[in-house]
């Protein structure tokens, strides 16, 4: 494959001058940090709202310290207000969703270590690439800015059901400036990821290097680039919609507004639009997302199981297909997120049966981690347990998706606190898992040090324990018919499960404290943590054949050739001596 | 295929599976690739507006059809020529053809913004009706990916006067992304024609 | 290390299904005529799923236990048989739990969603707008007034926009706050919304529906239990969303058949 040699060769000489090598700069691998970096920010921001929404729900009455300043019309003496909880509910779940778990397991990792683990040089558009991020950036900044610019935030939740997203000012605080800035964002994080997804394919499909064959790439590449075909799909399905909905609000049109709506006693301007269509758009593109979400985290514990399993993964092929599966079922599915919705019963049935058949390749998927483990010598570090964690929580999340698919079981579940444990468990947190794993496996390579194990292991064994004391006790608040999305518990059948929201709250503070351990872990050994050799944790994929962090163009100009799959561990006599084959001889890099 | 020495590169053990022999594989050509996938996620946006115009349309009788600016026939015949220049501006790898090209997708634009005063001077505007809105969201998310082509034919004529070997990758990338928009803009004219 | 995973994995995993089997926090009880359907739904998905919970959780702590590193040459041990037999065991295993939950689940849903409601049900029409529930009976005359947008009028309590001037079935209708019913008798809801997504949530009854603006949705169910339950929106509405609620009031038909008597006095 000589294109990325030959042409790579004159197209990429290192940049010179700081700009060009750290802000503006085409190298995927500066790219991918960025994403990361940003989104580090982006969930701070979103677990600091998170902490702001438990506080006030456990303690309503309470004033926390300091938000008057913040927020003087939201939080006035201290006191969240019912609006402003809703928004920060809205920003929580965008934040989080979009920029923390799109950007950070699939642009972030994916960026920086699918060229790698293909052998190419560089992404295939290193400057669609840059665009990328930086269109990112502006959404991001274009979403933050809800919170000081207008009214405030939006109040109409991530999923932004019109018509309440689509009247304007008529319909709170935030619906106004909030919302529109809301919809810009989401837009443009659209176009961002198109074009990042973009990127991903091609650079799969025509940079692989000699010898890498579809069937010899890592899972974790086979899981970025099932991702971004998703996202090519749903972020082009997401952007008209978005598109549509801000003519709703600024240029007057009906797409999404019936007539006759009296809100705020205004007799609304619109008529014939179709509410039920925006939320089928955004269901045909929320729930793919989902998987944009957490197939990344599937291939990313493929990929680092095995390496402290010291075996390959059971069933390689299996998992690919489940993978490919998964990703062709999650478009037939949107459906349940609307059983109740108002569309036609039938149809609530058909929905379901997809939805349940999905649980097939994820089961399938989930053994095939478990029996990797069987037999296997397994090396607790960090990053491992982090992969048995994410297998963990990810059953006690899968699980949950049996009852909410069924229509009939979703009758009562819909719309409470079982839903919200749900998708926490199944794709926050199993994701976020991922990302850690990932994190305490991939840091040597990117800052070419080690983290701290020790602080790692805490990290890990506080965030285990607490995300279970958080979010399992909300399918028994779901199950006791508690509703989501409420900023108090004022009902009269709400009040005895107070004390069961205390619990979560006081689970939620620490297990939030305890990500201080992995950002100062994280911080310190970027700088001072010891130096890491080229492959420390003995494994067999591309990254770990060049330097510890690999040199400009990855390879030192010799793009490596792949002799072998990623999955050769467990070879040799299992004495002390070596048990594992590259995926390519080392490449002999001189800069460092 | 240099065995550099690397302790861990080549362990002994049982033997690999037989590895199949590396069939020497056609050239890449990321910037084709890269057209392809954007031609099916560009398809998927405007696949979306249709199931939407479809939906909206059926969502209530307000409904207002109206007749399409005759312009629009016009700019079909001058995108269509475009696109044919453009095949022999590849073909040729002309420079010069490729300007023609830019030049008639300029005009192409400008004959599409004429189409949409025409239809504000018969009073029909985006808010008007949906069928005008669907007018407008489909002209106007087209037009824009014709300006992304015209910049991509731009990025190919610098290419072009830059030192070193024609563009023909880019080229051909850029023709196949132009002679797309012929494409789309005829199944969106088809459909504002049937539902409009 | 392993074995402290292995530990906490299993405390985590007692201790989780404790708390469901125990009903600690569990479902109200149920009041209507449909409820235990599908209250058996939901304990036979327990049932089959939590088996699946623990029976995973279990063996990944068994595992981490058993096949930790310990350095002594020994060599790792493939999965016995390899994927495949796995990978059928688990479609099949699956795949019937997931055949039997739709046959009986859909029945179910069908059983609520998909049917008619009884010729001779109680009809009443439920408006939902920022942020309350109101109900609206016929009256005497059986027939509902007409209804317009345009006269929506809170500070005159004409919350469904009626015309009592010019439309002589509306002068009739009955509007309250809380929605009155009949023990055993069915009840045929009309859903229609004012201003945004809104939804009727009464736990007890096991019945949940989105109004949506624009569209007219039918609820039917039947209360087989007297007294009072709270009626929930569950669909995020606006500022006032959380303080959004009503009150059903289950009444034995003669006290009904009273009140509806002096209500329709009161008109």
């Amino acid at each position: 494959m000589t294109h990325a040699t030959v042409a790579g060769a004159h197209r990429h000489a290192p940049p010179q001058g700081f700009l060009r090598k750290h802000v503006f700069s085409l190298d995927h691998k500066v790219i991918g940090k960025q994403y990361l970096d940003l989104a580090l920010v982006a969930v701070c921001t979103g677990m600091i709202l998170s902490w702001l929404m438990r506080f006030h729900l456990a303690w309503p009455e309470t004033p926390i310290p300091g938000l008057a300043k913040l927020s003087p019309n939201g939080a006035a003496g201290g006191v969240i207000t019912p609006e402003y909880y809703l928004s920060l509910m809205t920003m929580h779940g965008t934040i989080m969703v979009f920029f923390v778990l799109t950007t950070a397991p699939f642009a972030g990792f994916g960026n920086y270590f699918l060229p790698i683990q293909v052998g190419a040089e560089d992404m295939a558009f290193p400057r669609i690439n840059m665009m990328s991020f930086w269109v990112t950036l502006v959404a991001f900044l274009v979403l933050i800015s809800a919170f000081v610019v207008g009214d405030g935030p939006p109040l109409s939740g991530w999923t932004a059901y019109a018509p309440l997203s689509a009247v304007g000012k008529d319909a709170g605080p935030g619906q106004g400036v909030g919302q529109t800035l809301w919809a810009v964002s989401i837009t443009l994080f659209c176009v961002a990821q198109l074009l990042g997804a973009l990127n991903f394919v091609t650079t799969t499909l025509d940079l692989r290097t000699k010898g890498m064959s579809l069937a010899r790439m890592p899972y974790s590449t086979w899981a970025w680039f099932i991702t971004s075909v998703i996202g090519l799909i749903a972020f082009a399905v997401l952007m008209p919609a978005c598109i549509l909905l801000i003519l709703d609000r600024v240029a007057g049109t009906s797409f999404f507004i019936p007539a006759g709506l009296v809100i705020s006693d205004r007799l609304q301007p619109h008529a014939g639009g179709s509410p039920l269509l925006w939320q089928h758009l955004f269901w045909f593109f929320g729930h793919p997302e989902v998987y944009i979400a957490i197939l990344p985290g599937f291939g990313i514990i493929s990929h680092i199981l095995p390496v402290f399993a010291r075996k390959p993964l059971l069933g390689p092929r299996v998992m690919i297909a489940c993978l490919v599966a998964i990703a062709f079922l999650s478009y037939t599915v949107w459906g349940h997120h609307m059983f109740l919705s108002g569309m036609n019963p039938f149809s609530a049935t058909l929905f379901s049966v997809p939805t349940l058949v999905i649980t097939i390749p994820a089961t399938i998927v989930t053994l095939l981690w478990i029996g990797t483990i069987y037999g296997a010598r397994l090396r607790f570090t960090t990053p491992a347990l982090f992969c048995l964690g994410f297998v963990s929580v990810f059953v006690s999340g899968g699980i949950s998706g049996f009852f909410l698919a069924q229509p009939s079981i979703d009758t009562y579940l819909h719309g409470t606190y079982f839903v919200v444990g749900h998708f926490h468990f199944v794709m926050g947190v199993a994701a976020m898992f991922g990302i850690f794993a990932a994190t305490y496996f991939w840091a040597p390579k990117m800052f070419g040090r080690m983290m701290n194990e020790t602080l790692g292991k805490w990290h890990f064994w506080l965030t285990f324990i607490g995300v279970y004391c958080v979010f399992m006790p909300m399918h028994y608040l779901g199950l006791a018919g508690n509703v989501r999305r409420y900023s108090a518990f004022t009902d009269d059948y709400l009040k005895p499960l107070i004390p069961l929201h205390r619990f979560i709250t006081v689970a939620a503070l620490f297990t939030g404290a305890a990500q201080l351990i992995f950002l100062f872990n994280l911080i310190r050994s970027r700088f001072r943590g010891p130096q890491a050799p080229d492959n420390p944790w003995e494994a067999t994929s591309l990254e770990w054949s060049t330097t510890s962090p690999p040199p400009f163009d990855n390879f030192g100009g010799r793009p490596p050739v792949v002799e072998r799959g990623p999955n050769e561990y467990g070879i040799g006599s299992g004495a002390r001596g070596v048990d594992y084959g590259m995926q390519a001889a080392a490449a002999r890099v001189s800069a460092r | 295929m240099t065995t550099v020495a690397s302790p861990p590169a080549q362990p002994p053990g049982p033997p690999t599976p037989a590895a199949p022999p590396v069939v020497e594989q056609p050239r890449p050509r990321p910037a084709q690739t890269g057209v392809w996938i954007a031609i099916a996620a560009i398809s998927m946006t405007f696949a979306a507006l249709t199931s939407a115009m479809v939906v909206r349309g059926s969502a209530a009788a307000d409904w207002r059809h109206f007749r399409l600016p005759p312009i629009l026939y016009l700019n079909t015949a001058l995108l269509l020529a475009s696109s044919a220049v453009l095949e022999a501006g590849r073909r040729r790898v002309a420079a010069h053809l490729v300007w023609v090209t830019l030049g008639l997708g300029l005009v192409f634009v400008v004959g599409q913004v004429v189409a949409w005063r025409q239809l504000v001077a018969q009073g029909l505007f985006l808010a008007t009706s949906p069928s005008s809105a669907f007018f407008y969201v489909f002209t106007a998310l087209h037009g824009l990916h014709v300006l992304g082509g015209l910049g991509g034919l731009g990025y190919v004529l610098r290419r072009f006067d830059a030192a070193g070997p024609a563009p023909v990758p880019a080229l051909g990338a850029a023709a196949l992304y132009w002679h797309f928009m012929d494409v789309l803009w005829l199944c969106v004219l088809v459909l504002l024609v049937l539902r409009v | 290390m392993g074995k402290l995973f292995a530990v906490v994995v299993t405390i985590i995993t007692v201790v989780s299904t404790a708390i469901f089997i125990a009903h600690t926090w569990w479902l109200p009880p149920d009041i209507s005529a449909h409820g235990h359907a599908i209250d058996r739904q939901l304990s036979e998905t327990m049932i089959s799923s939590g088996v699946l919970f623990v029976l995973s959780q279990l063996a990944l702590a068994l595992f981490a236990w058993r096949f930790g590193d310990r350095e002594d040459g020994r060599r790792v041990k493939p999965f016995p048989g390899g994927a495949t037999p796995m990978v059928v065991f688990a479609a099949v295993l699956v795949g019937a739990e997931i055949l039997t939950l739709t046959l009986v689940g859909a029945k179910v849903w069908a059983g609520v969603f998909q049917t008619p409601p009884d010729p001779n049900s109680l009809q009443i029409d439920v408006q939902a707008e920022q942020f309350a529930f109101y109900f609206r009976y016929p009256g005497p005359d059986g027939r509902f007034g007409a209804t317009h947008p345009e006269l929506i009028n809170e500070a005159s309590e004409n919350f469904f926009g009626l015309d009592p001037a010019r439309d002589t079935s509306a002068r009739d209708d009955i509007v309250v706050p809380t929605l009155t019913i009949p023990l055993n008798r069915p009840i045929a809801l009309t859903l229609r919304a004012k201003d945004v997504n809104h939804a009727f949530y009464v736990p007890e009854l096991r019945i949940q529906q989105d109004f949506v603006p624009g569209l007219t949705i039918p609820l039917h169910f039947t209360a087989t239990q007297t007294g009072r339950y709270e009626i929930v929106c569950t669909q995020l509405c606006g500022l006032g969303h959380y303080n959004m609620r009503a009150y059903i009031e289950v009444l034995p038909q003669a006290q009904f058949d009273q009140w509806l008597k002096d209500k329709a006095a009161q008109q």
